[in-house]
Order: structure tokens, then sequence, then C-alpha cells
């Protein structure tokens, strides 16, 4: 009956009062005692008065321990016939750790309120290794929630793309690595844009404006790519901060509500724009890069196409994140570093189809995979990535006003 | 009501052990595993949530921190704020019952009344009827979605005879939201009304007709009467659930952005925003209003209509 405790403190301590009550069970439930019970968990209802000590890490257990776990999101490594991951399992040969993977991360903000009191209080969340995207990783880091790398460990930190380094969350890249680069841009239906348009493709974000398009344009429900783009369109920097003020926002705000109330604008939505896509109901959407190759290998040939604005695209990454609470930090690193070699990071890029932070990767995608290589989208040009701005990052004032602001929008009145 | 039932029962055990008798003791231990079941996963969450509701924000700027408070005028706050969401869910509710009542009355007779004498075809009728129920409903609604998707037929004849605009679309618009609740709660309202049809005696319907009343007079007289039980069981089980609906609203289902109902403004506030004393005075607030409704319909049909 004695087996060795769980390493979560908060598991440990609950065993612990479990054990200690054993023998006095039955006085426990003797107690009417059940109304200050409700009490004390109403208590802790969420959000209610979290402590803002510093954070510490939990102890490192990688030594002994050869496992781990990876929270990422659905269709984001590569997966052979038999459904495994081969650059996992080369992982797991190489360095003999074993990693439970887990596509349990659908969602940035729900993800988050599902772990936030854990994240707050530095408890271990189940995942030694998370991937939210980089505006999300932002609000982690700044409030302490993640931990410093080992850079003896991550000997190939040195292989990111340099665009992605000095970002104002983390400028010298310490507590979180991009994993995929995401491109927002337009994405359409090729057959169905020339019919209802007469025009090839979109060119600049004013096209989707264009009223014989009305009710068929959808946008995404991530705030920063769907205003960020309207504001770039607006001729606004979005990487900085005297330029997107929140006037400016607000303003783009009040374009987007226009294009809502008239009707031209139909769905805002998240992963889930792809289905609308597909069954016809929208013919041109602010979208994501990485989707739009994936629709066409399932389509079969290039049904969609993807442009980036004449004002530009949003950029974004999804960053690896390793949280306080958890306990294979090692492990995780050794993974990061094994993603960031240039020949896995080409593999992988070659089956996600997103935009690998990782220099070199092209090079060798080009002897081996010499069709995603060549795809702007999977591999973009210097110009391209030249054209592209990221959000800035907002004070929590900020983005709790901005992201109140455009949910409005979306729930309409 | 519930507050009452607890407090008397939790309170009982530790402060009244002076009068009460060996019975009242044994029946109180039987309770208990009840009690505790109640307080554990009903109280305590209502609890967590009202209190929730009147928590204002700590002023450290970070999305999701609120500290306890007494802020009524958060109430005050979502009624400005969510009017329109809260008059689409109460409104929509309010249609998609009538509507499913209208729909499932006439089903509900024949299956109960008419085939009685055919128990096989009354059996298939009520096999249909729960059918739905083996298949996901979120993946229903999903078809839905795409039957009447942008280039379905339905909607391109609509637009051909000029019912729809040749810009407007099925899909995102309060009827579709309506039609969507209406479909999904049917079964709900289709089922205590057989219940009761089942057992109209037929008898009664004959001695009408034998008194020279119309068939509408005797259906007015009679049937009505006799099955309003099953009415407004059904009707709660409807009205209840619907007003509370997230799902067809949602814009991933049959919603648009102009017929959010207040699930997706909880949703909204919960999960995005952090925002959770907002998204909880609703919460409450919903549930008080859906309790007063209920409240005053079940006390009129119960007293006038049911005699």
């Amino acid at each position: 009956m004695n087996k060795p405790l769980p390493e979560d403190p908060m598991m440990r301590d609950l065993i612990k009062m479990a054990r200690r009550h054993q023998m006095t069970r039955r006085t426990a439930l003797a107690g009417a005692s059940v109304t200050a019970a409700a009490l004390a968990l109403a208590a802790c209802s969420p959000g209610g008065g979290a402590a803002k000590k510093k954070l510490t890490a939990a102890k490192d257990l990688s030594a002994s321990d050869p496992n781990m776990i990876w929270s990422n999101w659905s269709l984001y490594i590569d997966v052979d016939k038999k459904g495994a991951h081969p650059t996992l399992d080369r992982f797991k040969a190489e360095q003999g750790i074993t990693v439970e993977y887990r596509e349990d991360y659908d969602d940035n903000d729900t993800y988050y309120a599902k772990v936030k009191d854990q994240l707050a209080l530095g408890q271990d969340i189940g995942a030694d290794l998370v991937c939210p995207t980089s505006w999300m990783a932002a609000r982690w880091i700044n409030l302490g929630y993640t931990q410093t790398f080992d850079d003896k460990v991550l000997v190939n930190k040195k292989n990111i793309q340099p665009a992605y380094l000095g970002v104002a969350y983390d400028p010298k890249r310490e507590q979180s690595l991009p994993y995929q680069g995401i491109l927002g841009g337009i994405a359409y239906n090729k057959k169905a844009y020339k019919a209802a348009t007469g025009k090839v493709a979109p060119a600049t974000l004013e096209d989707l404006w264009n009223p014989s398009l009305k009710g068929r344009v959808g946008v995404l429900s991530e705030m920063r790519d769907t205003v960020g783009l309207i504001l770039m369109s607006q001729g606004i920097d979005i990487t900085s901060d005297k330029s997107l003020t929140s006037d400016a926002f607000n303003n783009a705000i009040a374009f987007l509500q226009k294009q809502v109330d008239s009707g031209q604008i139909a769905k805002i939505k998240g992963n889930s724009y792809k289905e609308d896509l597909v069954n016809g109901d929208t013919i041109a959407a602010i979208a994501w890069s990485g989707d739009i190759v994936q629709l066409n290998t399932e389509a079969g040939s290039d049904v969609y196409g993807f442009v980036i604005p004449e004002s530009g695209s949003t950029i974004a990454a999804d960053c690896f994140v390793i949280p306080m609470g958890a306990s294979h930090k090692t492990n995780a690193e050794k993974l990061i570093n094994f993603y960031y070699d240039p020949a896995n990071a080409a593999e992988l890029a070659n089956y996600v189809n997103y935009i690998t932070p990782v220099v070199g990767a092209r090079e060798i995608a080009l002897k081996k995979y010499p069709q995603a290589a060549n795809n702007e989208l999977i591999f973009p040009t210097e110009k391209t990535l030249k054209n592209t701005q990221a959000f800035r990052s907002l004070t929590g004032q900020e983005e709790l006003d901005f992201a109140t602001a455009f949910q409005a929008v979306k729930l309409g009145g | 009501m519930a507050f009452a039932a607890f407090g008397h029962g939790g309170g009982g055990g530790a402060a009244a052990p002076a009068t009460p008798t060996k019975k009242s003791k044994v029946a109180l231990f039987l309770l208990l595993p009840g009690l505790i079941y109640l307080g554990l996963f009903f109280m305590t969450p209502l609890i967590s949530l009202i209190i929730t509701s009147l928590e204002v924000p700590d002023g450290s700027g970070v999305m999701g921190s609120y500290a306890y408070g007494f802020a009524i005028e958060n109430y005050g706050k979502v009624v400005t704020e969510f009017w329109p969401q809260i008059s689409h869910s109460f409104g929509y509710a309010l249609i998609a019952t009538v509507a499913a009542l209208l729909i499932s009355y006439p089903l509900a007779y024949f299956i109960g009344v008419k085939a009685r004498r055919f128990p096989l075809i009354q059996g298939l009728m009520l096999t249909l009827v729960i059918a739905p129920f083996f298949i996901s409903f979120l993946l229903r609604t999903f078809a839905w979605k795409q039957i009447f998707s942008n280039d379905s037929v339905a909607v391109q004849f609509l637009q051909q005879v000029g019912i729809l605009g040749p810009h407007d679309y099925l899909v995102g618009t309060p009827f579709m939201v309506i039609f969507g609740l209406t479909y999904n709660f049917i079964p709900f309202m289709t089922l205590p009304l057989y219940s009761i049809l089942e057992r109209l005696d037929i008898r009664l319907l004959e001695a009408g007709s034998d008194l020279y009343a119309t068939p509408a007079t005797t259906f007015r007289k009679i049937t009505l009467p006799l099955t309003a039980p099953g009415i407004i069981s059904g009707t709660l089980l409807t009205f209840i659930p619907i007003a509370g609906d997230y799902v067809n609203a949602s814009g991933d289902f049959l919603g648009g952005t102009k017929t959010a109902m207040i699930g997706n403004v909880v949703e909204s506030r919960f999960l995005v925003l952090n925002d959770y004393p907002t998204a909880s005075a609703l919460s409450v607030l919903l549930m008080g209003v859906i309790l007063l409704l209920v409240g005053f319909y079940a006390k009129r049909s119960g007293t006038e209509d049911l005699l």
C-alpha cells in the first residue's frame, strides 16, 4: 500500500491527507459538516485571489525517468500509414526517451482556461511541453509560468531563423522557441471566386469586400490575424505601439463591424473555417497558410489558393514552452533540440505544411522533398517573409479591451 | 427551495440531537447519501457560481484575475450589455417550443390514439421518434448545416423562386437557429404528450359527439384539458433546455454573427475572455428567469387549466 508518492505537489498532499484520514473515515462521515465543506469548496472558485508570488520550477526527474508528455495541436506532426510518428520514433531510438504525444491543445483560449489555475500555482498541468501560439506563449512568459531553457542541452537553438528573434516577450528566446510558423492571409476557392467576381485571384484585402462575394466571406476568430490584416490594409504597422494604438484598433473593429452588419462577412470562426471552405459556404476567407496546403492535399488537386495581400500578411508561431510544473525539463529540451536539427525540421515541414523556423531545413528539403521545398507557403522566400508583420505584444489591459471588442463583433447584437 | 431543503438536512445532524425520535434519525441517515451528493454536486457549484458572479477585477490587469467582492451591479451590466442575446434566448425558446408543440401534438395524437389498434405501427412510429437519439445531436445538427449550405439545392431553389435574395442564405439566420432548436427538441415534446394521449379514454370523445359536439368542440372541451399535463411537462422539457442551448446558435453550427444566445455569451466570456463574473452573472440570471417563468407557468396552468 505504500507506493511512492507522485511528483505533483497537489496530488502528493491529497494522497497524504487521504492516508491520514483512513482511520477516521467513520468520523468524517458522521460529521454533518457538509455545509461547511460546500462553502470551503465554493471558496476555491476560479480566479479568486490568485497567488502573486514568484513560482519555482518543479524538480527535474529527466535523469531517472526517460519519459515526457507533449501536448500539441491536432494534425501537427508527421504520421505514417500505421498511425505512428516517424520523427518521434527516431527521437526515441536516438535518445531513449519515450514521448507521450497528446493532441489535446485544441484552442489557445480553452486550453488556457483549462490549465490556468494550475499554472498560476506552479503545479503540473499534465504536460512537460506545450505549443501555444506566440501571443499565448507571451502571456505565460509574462506571468512567469514557464521555465528557462538550458542552452547546453539546446545546442541547435543556433539554427533559429533570425526573423523569430527579438520578440518583445522573449527577445533571446530563453523560454520559448517557435515550433512552426503560421502566415495569415486570404484563402479562396479558385473556381467559385472566378465565377463570382470574374477575377482570377484576390490581390488585396479590399477584394474581400467585393459586393459579389456578399455572405460568402469568412474571417478567423483569431483576433490578431483578422484585425491584424485589416489594420495592415489600413496602413497601420501592427508591430509598433506608436502605430497600433487603441484608436487605430477601434477603427479597425468598427470597419469589421460594418462588414458584418452589411452581411458581407458571414462567418467568424476558428479552426472550423475549413469546413465552410470545403462545403462551399465560404468562397474567400482570412485563413492560415498551412491549412490550405492540407486542404488541397485532401482534395487531390489545387482547388484552393492562398494569397498574401499586397499590404502584407500576419505572422505568428506556435512556440515550445516548458511549464513551471513540468518535471521532465531536460527530456523536453532534448526534444526541442531534436526538431531544431535541420534534417528533422525538413521532414516535419514536408508533412505538416507549416513554415519551419529552422535555418538549413530548406536546403535539405530541396534534395529530399523538392515539391514541398518549392512551395512558397511551406518555405517562403525572403521577399515574402519581409512582407509579414507580427502583432505587437499587448499589455494585460489592452489584451482584455481588444479581445472584448472583438468578441462583441463575434457575438453580434 | 433547494436551499431550504438542504439547510434542513445539512444542519440537522449536528444541531438536533435533543428532541427527534428514533424514526427521524433513521430517515435522516438514509437521506444522508443523497444530501451529501446534493451538497457536493449541486450546492457547491451553485454557491461558487453566485460568489463568482459578484467578483470584481483585482486591478492587476491580468486577464482572468478577480477578487472577491459584492458587485451586485454586475447583474445590471449584463442585462444592459447583453440584452439582444437575452432576448434571443427567450424569444427563440418561445417560438421553438410553440413550433415543437404544433408539430408534436398531431404526431403524438396519431401514435397514441389513431394507431392504438395497430401495435406494430405504433411501435414503429415511436421508434422513429426516438431513432435520432442513436446519433450524436452534434452530428445531426451539423448535417442540417450541410443540407442547407449556401450552394445546396434547397437554398438554390429558394433563391430561384425569390423567397431568398441572390445574396441571402439560410445558415446563420434566426430562422435556421429556431429550426435547429425545434428539430432537436421535438422528441422531448412528443414523448410526454404520447404518454398522456395513449391513456386518453376514447369513450369520452364518443360521448362528446353523441351529445352533438363538433369535433373541434370535443377537442377543445375534452381532449385538450385531459392532455394538459402532457402539454405542460412537454413545454417545460423543451423550453428550459432551449433557453440555455448554445450549440444551435453557435457560429460553428447553424448560427451566425447575429444569432448569439445567452449560452454563446457565457462561452465567450468564460473561455475566451476569462471574464468569470460576467459569465456567472449571466448564468445565474438565466437560471433565475427560467425559474420564475416556469414557476408562474406551472402555477397558472396547475390551478386553472387543469381543473
